[in-house]
C-alpha cells in the first residue's frame, strides 16, 4: 500500500481553521520578530545603564501610583480575550463579542493612563538619553498596543458580521496570541524601567 | 456558490487524469493577461524570476560604482573623482550589493524553487510574496533617488556615529540610507516569515524533516536569522534618525550617549547577516553539486547541522569587528575564539563537497566550473578570515585593503560563485532551454581569472599598509602597480558577467529546448515541466526519500510517487502538513491575483518619503491609506475559508 493510500482515507480540513491556519504560524513568526525588537531595545537601555555615562540617571525613584495599576489593567485585558476567544471557539457569539469588546475598552484605559503617565515625567526624549530611551521604548509598546487594538477592533467588526464560529475562529486566535504577546513585552518593559531601579536600591 | 465544507477526504488522481485535470487547474492557478496579471500576480515562479532580474540590475549598478572607482584608483593621484563622490560611491557600492544584491538573488531562486522542491503549488502566503518584492524594487528606486539630488549616503555602508550624526553630516543622505534600510528591511523579515511556514508547513507528504532538500535546509536557517537579526539594524538606523532630526542622545556621549552602541546594533545584525547572504548559496552548491557527480550528496546530516550550526555561532562573533575600538580583554579572546571556531562547520560542509566530487563521476559542466572555481575561493575566503578572527592580527589589518580583499572573496566567492553555477543549473527549469555551454565556459575563465587577478593582490595591498576607503594615493607608497593589476582584473570580471548576460538573452529564444530533466537530477523540481505549469504539479507529490527521482538506480525501492496523489482541484488550493513529520494536516484555499500588495507596497513607498521630507500631514494621510488597504487585503473571505456559515 502506498503513501498516498495510507494518508488519503482520511478526511481533512479545509481552509482557515484553528491553529492549522497558515495565518496563525505567520503570526507565532511575527511575534518572534517583534520579541527581537524589543530585546534589541531593552539591550540598548542596559547596555548605557551598565557603562559610564556623562549624565547621571534621574535620582528619584519611578512612581508606581499610576503604573503599576496599569499593568494590572493590561493583565486583566489578556484574560478578556482569552475569554473572548474561549466563546468563538465554543461559538457563542455573545462571550465573543463581550471579551473583545473588554480587551478593547481596557486597552484604551491603558493607553489613556500612559499618556498622564508621560505627562508626569520630571524629563523629556530630548533632556537626556536616560529620557530618549524611556520614552522611545515605552512609545515603542504604546504603538504596538495601538495596533493590537486596531486589530481586536476589526475582529469585533468581523464576528459582529457573524463571520466566525465554531468552526472558523482563526482570525480571534491570530489577534489573542498577538495581544498576550503585548501584554508579556509590557512586563519586559514595566520591570526594566520601574522595578530595577528598586532592586539597584538608588536612592 | 458551492456549499462551504469543513473537511474533505481529497480525491487521489494520476497522470490518466491529466488532461481534463490540467485544463481545471490551469483555469484555477493562471494569472490572467495583461497589465492587471502583471502587477497582480502572485506566482511565485513569476516572482522568483523578478527578484533574480532586480538583483541581477543591482548587481550591474553596483558594479559599475566599482569600475568608476577602480578607473579611479589605478594610478596615483587620479582626479576622476573628487573625495566627495569617491566616498558616496563607495557608500553606494557597499550598500547596492551587501543588501540589495546578495540577499535578494538568494531569495529569488528560493522564492522560484522552494514551493517546486518541497512538492507544493506556491509559497504559503503569496500576496505576501508579492509584496514583499514590491517592497524590495521600490525601497532599492528610493535608495536610488538620493543620487538624482546628488546627496547618496556618504559614511561607508557600516555607517559608524559620529560620522553619521547630523552635526558631522548634515545633508539628506544619511537619512536616504536609514529610511532605506528600514524599508527594505521590512521585505526581508516578511520574506524570512514566509520562507519559515513554507518550509515548515508545505512539504509533500513524506517530506519529513531529515528528507528535506538541502537547499531547503540553508534557506530556512537564514530566514529564522533574518527574523531574529533584522529588527537590530531597522532599530540602529531608527533611534539614529531620532537623534538626527528629534534631539534624542542615544549616540551622543557629551549628554551620555554611547557612540558603540551603534557599532553594538549594526553588527549584531551585520555578522548575522554575512552568514544570511552566503548560507543558501552554499546550501545551493549543496544541492546541485551532487546532481553533476551523479550520486547523493555525501554526509548529508553533517551538512544540514554545520549549515544550523555556522548560523549560531555566525550570531556570536559581532564583536570580531569592534576589536580596535577598546574592549575588555576577555571579551576579546572570547569572540576571537568563537570566530576562529567557526572554521569548524565550514570546513564540515567543505569536506562533504570535495568527498561528493572524489566519490562521484564529475560531468564537467558550466555549473561544475563554477562549483568548482567557488570551492577554491571559499578556502581562501575562509582562510583570510580565520586570520582576521586572531585578535593581533586584526589590529594590525583592520580598515585595510587585506580587509577588503577578504570580504570580496567571501561575498563574491561564496554569493557570485555559487549563483552563477546555480543560474547555469536551473536556468532550464525557468525558461525551458539550456544555457550555452560554450560560452558559459568562457564566463567562466574570464569571471575566475578577472575575480583572482582583481581581488589577490588587494591582500598585498593591505599587508603594505594601504587603508581602505580613500580616494587616492601618492606614487612613492609603493602601492601603484598592485593597484593596476586589481583595476584590470575587475574589468576582466565585468566582460565575465556580461558574456553570461548575453548567454542568458541568447538561450531564452534560440537556446536547445531543455525537457523535464536534463541533468537527470533527483529532486521534484525535475518532475514537472520545464518551465513549470502555473500550478506546478498535477497532483501533489508523495515522497518516500531525499532523492525521490533517483530511488531505482540507488538500489531502494521505488516509494515515492510524484506522478500520483491528491488531485484538490475544489479552487486553488494545497496541502499543508505537519511540521517535522509532513504527515497531511489540512487543504489550504490560495488565495487568487490582488493588487493589494503593489498598492499596500507603493502606500509605504509615501510613507517613506514623507519621513524624508518631515511632511507631517502626508505621513498622516499614508497611513491611513495603509490602514485601508491592510483592511481590505485581511478582510475575511469565504473562498479561502474564512468565514462561518454555508450560506453564500
Amino acid at each position: 500500500m502506498s503513501l498516498v493510500e495510507e494518508t488519503g482515507r482520511r478526511a481533512l480540513p479545509v481552509g482557515s481553521i484553528g491553529h492549522h491556519a497558515t495565518g496563525w504560524w505567520a503570526m507565532l513568526s511575527g511575534i518572534v520578530t517583534e520579541g527581537a525588537l524589543f530585546a534589541y531595545l531593552l539591550f540598548s537601555y542596559y547596555y548605557i545603564a551598565a557603562q559610564p555615562h556623562g549624565q547621571p540617571w534621574p535620582r528619584e525613584l519611578p512612581s508606581l501610583l499610576l503604573a503599576l495599576p496599569n499593568t494590572i489593567v493590561l493583565l486583566v485585558s489578556s484574560a478578556a480575550i482569552w475569554f473572548g476567544e474561549r466563546g468563538a471557539r465554543r461559538g457563542n457569539v455573545t462571550e465573543e463579542l463581550l471579551g473583545i469588546a473588554a480587551a478593547i475598552i481596557l486597552g484604551l484605559i491603558f493607553i489613556t493612563v500612559q499618556f498622564f503617565e508621560w505627562h508626569n515625567k520630571t524629563f523629556s526624549i530630548q533632556s537626556g538619553t536616560y529620557g530618549s530611551l524611556y520614552f522611545t521604548i515605552t512609545g515603542f509598546h504604546m504603538v504596538h498596543v495601538a495596533v493590537g487594538l486596531l486589530i481586536l477592533l476589526s475582529i469585533f467588526i468581523w464576528c459582529w458580521r457573524g463571520y466566525f464560529g465554531p468552526h472558523r475562529h482563526a482570525y480571534v486566535s491570530i489577534g489573542a496570541i498577538y495581544w498576550h504577546f503585548i501584554d508579556v513585552i509590557w512586563l519586559a518593559v514595566f520591570f526594566t524601567f520601574y522595578i530595577t531601579p528598586y532592586l539597584m536600591g538608588r536612592t | 456558490m458551492t456549499e462551504i465544507e469543513y473537511d474533505r477526504v481529497p480525491n487521489v488522481a494520476d497522470e490518466s487524469h491529466g488532461s481534463e485535470l490540467s485544463a481545471r487547474l490551469r483555469s484555477l492557478w493562471e494569472s490572467k493577461p495583461g497589465v492587471y496579471g502583471w502587477f497582480a500576480t502572485v506566482d511565485h515562479k513569476t516572482l522568483g524570476i523578478r527578484y533574480i532580474v532586480t538583483a541581477f540590475i543591482f548587481l550591474g549598478l553596483g558594479g559599475i560604482e566599482a569600475l568608476i572607482m577602480r578607473i579611479q584608483l589605478a594610478q596615483p593621484n587620479e582626479h576622476v573623482l573628487s573625495p566627495e563622490q569617491y566616498n558616496q560611491l563607495f557608500t553606494m557600492h557597499g550598500i547596492t550589493m551587501i543588501l540589495w544584491y546578495s540577499l535578494p538573488i538568494l531569495t529569488g531562486f528560493s522564492v522560484y524553487l522552494q514551493p517546486l522542491l518541497l512538492g507544493c503549488r506556491d509559497m504559503a502566503l503569496p500576496r505576501l510574496n508579492a509584496f514583499t518584492y514590491w517592497v524590495f524594487l521600490f525601497s532599492g528606486i528610493f535608495l536610488y533617488a538620493s543620487f538624482l539630488i546628488g546627496a547618496a549616503p556618504d559614511a561607508g555602508w557600516f555607517n559608524y556615529v559620529p560620522l553619521a550624526s547630523i552635526e558631522q553630516n548634515p545633508g539628506p543622505n544619511i537619512d536616504f540610507y536609514a529610511m532605506a534600510n528600514i524599508f527594505l528591511g521590512i521585505s526581508t523579515t516578511l520574506g524570512g516569515i514566509n520562507f519559515i511556514v513554507t518550509i515548515l508547513r508545505f512539504r509533500a507528504p513524506g517530506m519529513s524533516i531529515n528528507r528535506l532538500p538541502i537547499m531547503s535546509w540553508g534557506t530556512l536557517t537564514i530566514s529564522v536569522a533574518s527574523v531574529l537579526s533584522i529588527p537590530a539594524v531597522s532599530l540602529a538606523f531608527f533611534l539614529l534618525w531620532m537623534d538626527r532630526h528629534f534631539g534624542t542622545h542615544f549616540f551622543d556621549p557629551a549628554t551620555g550617549g554611547q557612540p558603540l552602541l551603534w557599532q553594538h546594533l549594526f553588527w549584531l545584525w551585520g555578522h548575522p547577516w554575512v552568514y544570511i547572504i552566503v548560507l543558501p548559496a552554499l546550501s545551493m552548491v549543496s544541492q546541485a553539486l551532487p546532481v553533476c557527480c551523479r550520486r547523493p550528496l555525501v554526509a548529508y546530516s553533517l551538512v544540514a547541522l554545520a549549515t544550523v550550526l555556522t548560523m549560531v555561532l555566525g550570531f556570536g562573533v559581532w564583536l570580531h569587528h569592534m576589536f580596535a575600538t577598546g574592549l575588555p580583554t576577555m571579551a576579546l579572546a572570547l569572540f576571537s575564539a568563537v570566530s576562529i571556531l567557526i572554521a569548524i562547520p565550514s570546513a564540515v560542509s567543505l569536506f562533504a563537497w570535495l568527498a561528493t566530487i572524489w566519490t562521484g563521476r564529475p560531468d564537467f559542466s558550466t555549473t561544475f566550473y563554477f562549483f568548482a572555481g567557488f570551492i577554491v575561493v571559499f578556502v581562501i575566503g575562509g582562510v583570510s578570515g580565520f586570520m582576521t578572527g586572531s585578535v593581533p592580527v586584526d589590529w594590525q589589518l583592520t580598515d585595510t585593503y587585506f580587509v577588503v580583499a577578504h570580504i570580496h572573496y567571501v561575498l563574491i566567492g561564496w554569493n557570485l560563485f555559487a549563483v552563477l553555477g546555480a543560474l547555469y543549473h536551473w536556468f532550464p527549469k525557468m525558461s525551458g532551454r539550456m544555457l550555452d555551454e560554450k560560452l558559459g565556459k568562457i564566463s567562466f575563465w574570464f569571471v575566475f581569472i578577472g575575480f583572482n587577478v582583481g581581488f589577490f593582490p588587494m591582500h598585498i595591498t593591505g599587508l603594505l599598509g594601504m587603508p581602505r576607503r580613500v580616494y587616492t594615493y601618492s606614487a612613492d607608497m609603493g602601492w601603484s602597480t598592485l593597484n593596476l593589476i586589481s583595476s584590470i582584473g575587475a574589468f576582466v570580471l565585468a566582460i565575465g558577467l556580461l558574456i553570461t548576460l548575453f548567454n542568458i538573452v541568447r538561450s531564452r529564444r534560440l537556446g536547445q529546448l531543455a525537457g523535464p530533466n536534463p541533468w537527470d537530477a533527483d529532486t521534484l523540481e525535475w518532475s514537472t515541466t520545464s518551465p513549470p505549469p502555473p500550478y506546478n504539479f498535477l497532483v501533489i507529490p508523495t515522497v518516500a526519500s531525499r532523492s525521490p527521482l533517483w530511488e531505482d538506480r540507488l538500489g531502494e525501492k521505488r516509494a515515492s510517487t510524484p506522478e500520483r496523489g491528491f488531485a484538490l482541484d475544489h479552487g486553488k488550493e494545497t496541502l499543508g502538513t505537519t511540521m517535522l513529520d509532513a504527515v497531511p494536516d489540512v487543504i489550504v484555499k490560495m488565495p487568487e491575483d490582488s493588487l493589494a500588495p503593489l498598492l499596500l507596497s507603493l502606500a509605504l513607498a509615501v510613507l517613506f518619503t514623507t519621513m524624508m521630507l518631515e511632511a507631517w500631514w502626508w505621513l498622516g494621510a499614508s497611513i491611513v491609506a495603509i490602514l485601508i488597504i491592510t483592511m481590505v487585503w485581511l478582510w475575511p473571505r469565504r473562498n479561502l475559508g474564512e468565514i462561518e456559515g454555508s450560506t453564500s
